[in-house]
Parts: C-alpha cells; sequence; structure tokens
C-alpha cells in the first residue's frame, strides 16, 4: 500500500497532492472541534487583527479570536453546504436536463422555460424567501444554493443530452425497442457524464463563496459560527490593515477547489474508457 | 516534380516512436497522376501530410526527403512552407463540404486563395476565379461566386475547391480521396475533371484513395501501401492485369466487381510470418441436423404498399413551406430468406424509408405489411413484438456502438431489452454469437474504441442478430469500410443469412456490392422505385435510364479482371 502510493506520488504528483488535501479536509472536516488550538468563540479585544505570533499561529480576526481555530471548525459547515448544494443541484439539474432535451417538445418547451425563468432569479431574493419560510441552518443553505444551482446543471445536461441524441447509437436503442429509462440510463447518462463532472467541481467552489454572501442576510450560518466563505468576507474589510487575515482562508479555499478540480478530471477520464489508461 | 526519398514517419507515443510509414520512395513527373491505395490505417494519408509539412504535432519525419523541383520541404522553415503550399503545392480534401469556410462566400475564398499567392488587383482577381469556375464546369458560375458552401451540393462543393487548387497553378497537387465524399455519378465527373484539368495544367497529381476503382479510372500509376510500407508500385494497367506483390494481387481480388458474381470474395490474411494472401473463404455449413430443405414461401416476408414520407422544407427563409417527397410511392416485396437490394445516391430516401420500415419516424400514407400484418401505423407499444423480428445494422460503426458499453452489454441489450433468460444465459449467448460473427471470446469485456471499423460492425451485427431476426436492414452496412475489410463483412452476412434463416433488405450506393449479395434489386431514384426485378436481369438489361446510368458510372475495374478470370 505505501509503496504504491510512493509511485502514485512520483508518476501522478499532482493527483496525490489532491488525494491528500481533500483527505486532511475530510479529517478536519469530522474531528476539527478536537483539533483547534484554542476556543474559536473567546474575544479578546486586546489582540484584534494581529499577524501570525507564538500564541496565534495564523494571528487573530477582528475581534481577536483565534484565526486557525476559526478555520479548522469552519471546515465542516462549507464542507456541508458546498457538497450538499451540489449534490442537490446535480440529481435535480441533470434530471431536469435530460427531460428537457429528451421528451415531447410541449413538455420539453415548459421545462426548459422554466430553467430560464429560474435563472433570472436574483439569488438574493430567493434566499430571502427561504428565510421566511425555514429556519436557518446548514441544511436550509445547502438547499438554497442547490436550486440556485439547478439551472446551471440543467443547461448543460440539456445541451448534452441534444447531442448525444443526434448519435446513431441513440437510434440503434430505438430500433431494438428500448424503454425510455433504459436510454437514458444506459445511452445518455454515461454520455453526458464528462460535462457534468466539470459543472459540479465548479459549483462546489462557486457554492462555497455564495455561502458568504447568504450568511449575512442571516441564512444558514450565522456568526459567531464561522465558515470560510464567512471569513473571507469579512476580511475583506481589513484587507489592507490584515492582509494574512483574508488570504489565509482564500488560499485553504483555493486548495480544496483546486484539489476537486483534479480530482473531477480523473474521475471524468476514469468513467470515459477511451481515456482510461492501458 | 516531386520525389520522395525513404520517408519515414513515426507517431510520438509514451513507449518512444512507434513507426507509421517506413522507407517510403516515389516519384511523380509532371502531367502524371499517381494513385497511392492502402486500406485505412496503412499510412497513405500520413505520407501526403509529411510531403505537405502538415503533420500532426503528434508525429515527426525520422528520416528521408521530400523533394519539390530539388528543394527539400523537410528542410523548410514554416515560412517557406507557407510560401511553397498553394503556389507549388496545393491540396484537395476529402470533405468537400468540411473544408470550405462556412461563413465566406465561395467566390471570396478562391478570390482570397489567389490574391495570397499573386500580385493582382480584386477586380482581376475575381475575373480569374470566374473563369476558374467556369473552368471547372459549375453551372451558372456567376450564382457560384455569391454562393456559400451549403447552397452548393457536395459534387459542387468538391468543384470549388479543385478550382481553388488549380488558381495558383500549382506543380503539385494533392487529393486526399477526393471523391470517397461523392456518389458514383458525380464521382465520374469529378475524376474527369481532375484528369482534363491535369492535362491542360500539367501538373503532377497524387491521388490519395482506398477505392481500386476511382485509381483505375483516372490513375497512370499505382503506388500500393500496406502498414507503412510501400508495396508495390506499377503502370496502372499492368498493376490490374499483373500485380507482383501478394498484397495487390489479395486487394485486387476482394473487391466485388459489375458482371462477375461470386459466391464467396476472397479476404486478405496474414500469417505468422507476416506473409500477406489471398483466401477464398469456404461457406459455412448450417451446424449438424439444420440440413432443413428450404421450403419456398409465396408469402412475402416485407411487403411495402405505396408508403410514402414527406418532409416539410422551406427553399428560403421566407418562403412557405413545401413538401419535399422523401419516399413516394414505393412498393416492393422480399420473400423470406432473400436479400433484396435498394439501390441509389445520396438524397434519394433509401434512408428514409429504412427508418419508416423500422418504425423510428412514421410514414405518411402506406402499408408496411410484415409478416402479413400492417405495421405501419401501430403505437409503441403494439410495435415492440415486432422489434424482435426486425433487427437493423447502421452505416457508421463508429457512430452506431455506445462508445460508454462493453461489446458483452452492446450485443446483449437486446437480450437485456426483452429480459431473455438470466443473466448467466445472456453472458453464455453473447459468446455464442461472438463466435458466430469470427470475433474473439476476449473481445466481450472491451469498448467499441478498441477494434477497427470492420470489427465494430461485426459486433453491430452480433447485436442485430442476438434475438434472432427474421429481417434484417442494413443501411450502407459496409460503405464506411475498406474493401478487404468490405469482403469479409460481406461473407459474414451470406455466411449468417444461411446459418440463422435471415432476409436482407440491403441498402447500398455501391452497385457492385449490391449485385454481389442481392437476389432481387430495386433501384430507387428521388423517392421512387424506378426499377425492380431479379439482381441478374437488372445487370444484364437495366431498362431504366437512370439505372444504365448508375451502371456507367461504377468504375470498371470488373471488366479486366472478368478477362483475367476466364483466361
Amino acid at each position: 500500500m505505501t509503496g504504491r502510493l510512493l509511485s502514485l506520488s512520483r508518476s501522478q504528483p499532482a493527483f496525490a497532492a489532491s488525494l491528500a488535501i481533500l483527505g486532511a479536509v475530510v479529517f478536519v472536516a469530522i474531528f476539527g472541534t478536537w483539533l483547534a488550538p484554542q476556543n474559536p468563540y473567546a474575544i479578546n479585544p486586546s489582540a484584534v487583527n494581529q499577524g501570525s505570533s507564538a500564541a496565534h499561529w495564523l494571528g487573530t480576526d477582528e475581534f481577536g479570536r483565534d484565526l486557525l481555530s476559526r478555520l479548522l471548525i469552519g471546515v465542516r459547515p462549507t464542507m456541508l453546504v458546498a457538497i450538499g448544494a451540489t449534490v442537490i443541484a446535480g440529481f435535480f439539474g441533470t434530471l431536469l436536463g435530460i427531460a428537457g432535451a429528451y421528451s415531447r417538445p410541449a413538455l420539453s418547451f415548459i421545462i426548459m422555460r422554466g430553467v430560464d425563468i429560474m435563472l433570472s432569479f436574483p439569488p438574493i431574493l430567493l434566499a430571502l424567501l427561504a428565510v421566511g419560510f425555514w429556519e436557518s441552518g446548514v441544511f436550509s443553505l445547502a438547499v438554497v444554493i442547490g436550486v440556485l444551482y439547478i439551472p446551471h446543471f440543467a443547461r448543460v445536461a440539456h445541451s448534452a443530452t441534444l447531442q448525444v441524441t443526434r448519435q446513431e447509437f441513440m437510434e440503434a436503442e430505438h430500433a431494438m425497442g428500448a424503454s425510455v429509462q433504459r436510454v437514458v440510463r444506459v445511452a445518455i447518462l454515461p454520455n453526458i457524464l464528462s460535462p457534468l463532472v466539470v459543472q459540479a467541481t465548479l459549483t462546489v467552489a462557486a457554492a462555497i463563496l455564495l455561502e458568504s454572501g447568504l450568511s449575512f442576510l442571516g441564512l444558514g450560518i450565522v456568526p459567531p459560527e464561522p465558515s470560510w466563505g464567512q471569513m473571507i468576507g469579512t476580511a475583506r474589510g481589513y484587507l489592507s490593515q490584515h492582509p494574512m487575515y483574508a488570504i489565509w482562508p482564500s488560499l485553504l479555499l483555493a486548495l480544496t477547489v483546486l484539489s476537486i478540480n483534479v480530482l473531477g478530471d480523473r474521475l471524468r477520464d476514469t468513467l470515459d474508457p477511451r481515456l482510461r489508461e492501458e | 516534380m516531386l520525389e520522395i526519398r525513404n520517408l519515414s514517419i513515426a507517431f510520438k507515443t509514451a513507449a518512444g516512436l512507434k513507426p507509421a510509414v517506413r522507407d517510403v520512395s516515389f516519384t511523380i513527373r509532371p502531367g502524371e497522376i499517381l494513385g497511392l491505395v492502402g486500406e485505412s490505417g496503412s499510412g497513405k494519408t500520413l505520407t501526403s501530410l509529411g510531403v505537405m509539412g502538415l503533420l500532426p504535432p503528434n508525429a515527426v519525419v525520422t528520416r528521408g526527403e521530400v523533394l519539390v523541383d530539388g528543394v527539400d520541404l523537410i528542410k523548410c522553415t514554416p515560412a517557406e512552407l507557407r510560401r511553397l503550399r498553394g503556389g507549388h503545392v496545393a491540396m484537395i480534401f476529402q470533405d468537400p463540404m468540411a473544408s470550405l469556410d462556412p461563413i465566406f462566400t465561395c467566390g471570396d475564398q478562391i478570390v482570397e486563395a489567389i490574391l495570397l499567392h499573386e500580385r493582382i488587383g480584386k477586380a482581376a482577381a475575381r475575373r480569374k476565379a470566374l473563369a476558374l469556375l467556369e473552368k471547372v464546369h459549375i453551372p451558372d458560375p456567376a450564382r457560384c461566386m455569391r454562393a456559400f458552401p451549403h447552397e452548393l451540393s457536395g459534387g459542387q462543393c468538391q468543384r470549388v475547391m479543385i478550382a481553388m487548387a488549380v488558381s495558383c497553378k500549382p506543380r503539385i497537387i494533392i487529393a486526399d480521396e477526393p471523391t470517397t465524399a461523392l456518389d458514383v455519378t458525380v464521382q465520374k465527373q469529378v475524376l474527369d475533371l481532375l484528369r482534363g484539368l491535369n492535362a491542360e495544367v500539367g501538373a503532377a497529381i497524387l491521388l490519395i484513395t482506398h477505392d481500386l476503382g476511382v485509381i483505375y479510372e483516372v490513375a497512370d500509376r499505382v503506388a500500393v501501401m500496406y502498414a507503412g510500407e510501400l508495396m508495390e508500385e506499377a503502370a496502372t494497367p499492368d498493376l490490374f492485369t499483373n500485380p507482383q506483390n501478394d498484397y495487390t494481387k489479395a486487394l485486387i481480388d476482394s473487391m466485388p466487381s459489375l458482371g462477375l458474381r461470386q459466391e464467396r470474395l476472397p479476404v486478405i490474411e496474414r500469417d505468422a510470418a507476416g506473409n500477406v494472401r489471398s483466401v477464398r473463404p469456404q461457406p459455412r455449413t448450417r451446424p449438424a441436423g439444420g440440413d432443413v430443405p428450404v421450403a419456398v414461401d409465396p408469402h412475402p416476408l416485407l411487403e411495402l404498399k405505396d408508403l410514402r414520407k414527406s418532409y416539410w422544407v422551406k427553399p428560403t427563409p421566407l418562403a412557405a413551406a413545401v413538401a419535399m417527397h422523401a419516399v413516394d410511392g414505393v412498393s416492393f416485396s422480399i420473400a423470406p430468406r432473400t436479400t433484396l437490394g435498394l439501390v441509389g445516391e445520396s438524397g434519394c430516401g433509401k434512408t428514409t424509408l429504412s427508418r419508416a420500415i423500422m418504425r423510428l419516424s412514421n410514414p405518411d400514407s402506406g402499408q408496411i405489411l410484415f409478416k402479413g400484418q400492417d405495421i405501419a401505423r401501430l403505437s409503441e407499444r403494439a410495435m415492440r413484438p415486432f422489434r424482435r423480428e426486425i433487427a437493423m445494422v447502421f452505416q457508421n460503426p463508429y457512430g452506431s456502438l455506445n462508445p460508454r458499453q462493453t461489446v458483452a452489454d452492446l450485443i446483449g441489450a437486446p437480450l437485456a431489452i426483452f429480459e431473455e433468460g438470466t443473466p448467466a444465459e445472456r453472458s453464455k449467448h453473447v459468446l455464442q454469437l461472438l463466435d458466430a460473427v469470427g470475433l474473439p471470446r476476449a473481445a466481450a469485456a472491451k469498448y467499441p474504441h478498441e477494434f477497427s471499423g470492420g470489427q465494430r460492425q461485426r459486433i453491430a451485427v452480433a447485436r442485430a442478430l442476438a434475438l434472432k431476426p427474421s429481417l434484417v436492414i442494413c443501411d450502407e452496412a459496409v460503405s464506411a469500410l475498406d474493401v478487404s475489410v468490405q469482403a469479409q463483412v460481406l461473407n459474414l452476412l451470406k455466411d449468417l443469412q444461411v446459418e440463422f434463416d435471415l432476409t436482407y433488405l440491403f441498402i447500398s450506393h455501391d452497385l457492385s456490392v449490391v449485385e454481389h449479395i442481392s437476389d432481387t434489386i430495386a433501384v430507387m431514384q428521388k423517392g421512387r422505385i424506378v426499377e425492380a426485378g431479379p439482381a441478374e436481369a437488372i445487370f444484364a438489361a437495366p431498362q431504366h435510364a437512370y439505372t444504365r446510368l448508375l451502371l456507367d458510372a461504377v468504375p470498371t475495374v470488373g471488366a479486366e479482371r472478368a478477362r483475367r478470370g476466364r483466361a
């Protein structure tokens, strides 16, 4: 096992590094509360906006709270929202997109125009609606962001499906008398997966950033609970006095998103028999 | 004059250089047409790209020289090459529709080609372009100058390409499969044109094709390539009457030809030592106990009565839609265990007809009687039992197989759809089908992209046979394949007809293939059947003018070979 990991890190360093980073992120998401060196909520007015020091390895925020601790316990809500939203958007978006491309013209018109209407909704409006109906929390945040990204998946799935339906093997499936479920499962889904995987990795990153904006409205992760997006959002105001405050969470976010992208590419290649290595 | 000396080209792969063209040498003199013939993957296109300095980024010239009037192109800088291209060397590509820029008019594109290499005014260039279009015999050249490529037919586009290629009086013209995408009658016109122009311009033409018939029609000399090596170079008449090389012999033998109907087509085999020979495989006999006397069934298996299908098309964006009768009152019948060959050029409605019989589209009127029952207006649900009985082999083996499924899943698809047997029984059946179409059993776990075109078509045939259908519709099933592979698939289809009691509707534009496989023939033109009857009668004495036109247009290697065969 160790030998295989070593050879992997030599032959595909990017993939091995991404695996390691995502492994660490998952580990911190589970055990973050125990790993945090200090109390992430403890306010210390005498030490606001400090740089790195022995007491606070990554410095402190505008209330003198320890940045490292806040980053560590912020992983869990951040990841839950990002991945939850992507799963929701991916599932329903793909379903709608395929249905929009592969059903009777009247139905597909209704579906795709509906998607267009969703696309024109400002995110804040939908978030305000959701705040009115639900209690704020990680779950409702994931649902709202997920719904916001459904049209994106639907558009990608729609155009990819349109391409696939023009291929001769679709005709062959029909000629064999295949059912709709079979055509979708066997012929369409595997062949539109590549762009969807790319869309998913992009959505994870976008969801993390959107989360900070929506938290501002009091939806989802409410201060003093930390999340990466929220930290980046707050740090923007202190960029000139305390640049490292914004850089640390941004750096972690960038690394995580990059790792997800590399993994997504790899997943796409593995799923495509034509690209699979001999 | 073009001289190629010891040209070797290799692909860069992870495992080092993989040679694709080895030590190829030939010369073309001015005013001469050299045909370069070979199967797909034999390195003929790569050779031509190497000559033009247009190799793909993962290929390199490892050795050799390409001399154009004594200048070695391999050593030229990109800037020098650009000057040479067009001025000295011009190229005509396979797909004329794709190689013309869709957003410029044809006239502009020819003018641009002229202005790139000649210092004349725009008005003079336009006059010259018009003269060129007249020279390539385009009807209404003035209209063609204004027309966009999509407004012209494939044959007209190829003429525009030829006009562009000869615009600067190049010394060398490389034509890569210039007529493969065209119909037979159009192909003949384009070849005649190429030949006539060549006599006038005096260029050396390198004509690359997989079609021996084309070579026979126009080439002065022939170079045969196989697996990256030059097998033989000879004057055309010598090559066809007296081929020296084993591969050449095998290649010429494997062509089905008009007027020489054979029970089996010879195929090319390569033995362990790497020697190539032509083998005429014995027909497979029925499995033991299967010696059923073939009763002549008076009832046709499939009968079409006055079938019609129209599309609404708008001639111009603002005009009212008019009906285009793709299938216009077609009637024919096929007796069980026989093959009906349906011949016609592209756009004659063959594919619309086959789609209507498969009920992939709904016919407007008429009857489709399958075993006496009209299926023309059945709902998809009522149609389901008939989907077991009617199978289809599509034209393009690259498109008709889902790239994400293994061969076992592909062949087993009809079984899975109709829930035949347990998964274990199904996989056993798949292995039997692989045997029947002559593929190794190990193929089951692979994906379609790991197979060649001919092998893929075998997979498609195996899939069509999975439920033991009675009617198989082959829509241009061998058109995309090389001659030698085509022979294998045709032999296979004949074998399977005996073995599985199949009835074929064999749709093709290639008369020699149709003659080889069919019992009866129907000739289709503009949505109508213009002539139908037994194969021998139609080929011996065609009644309709269109049939005669089609027959005349087929390149006649056959005559030469028929004489050789009788001698």
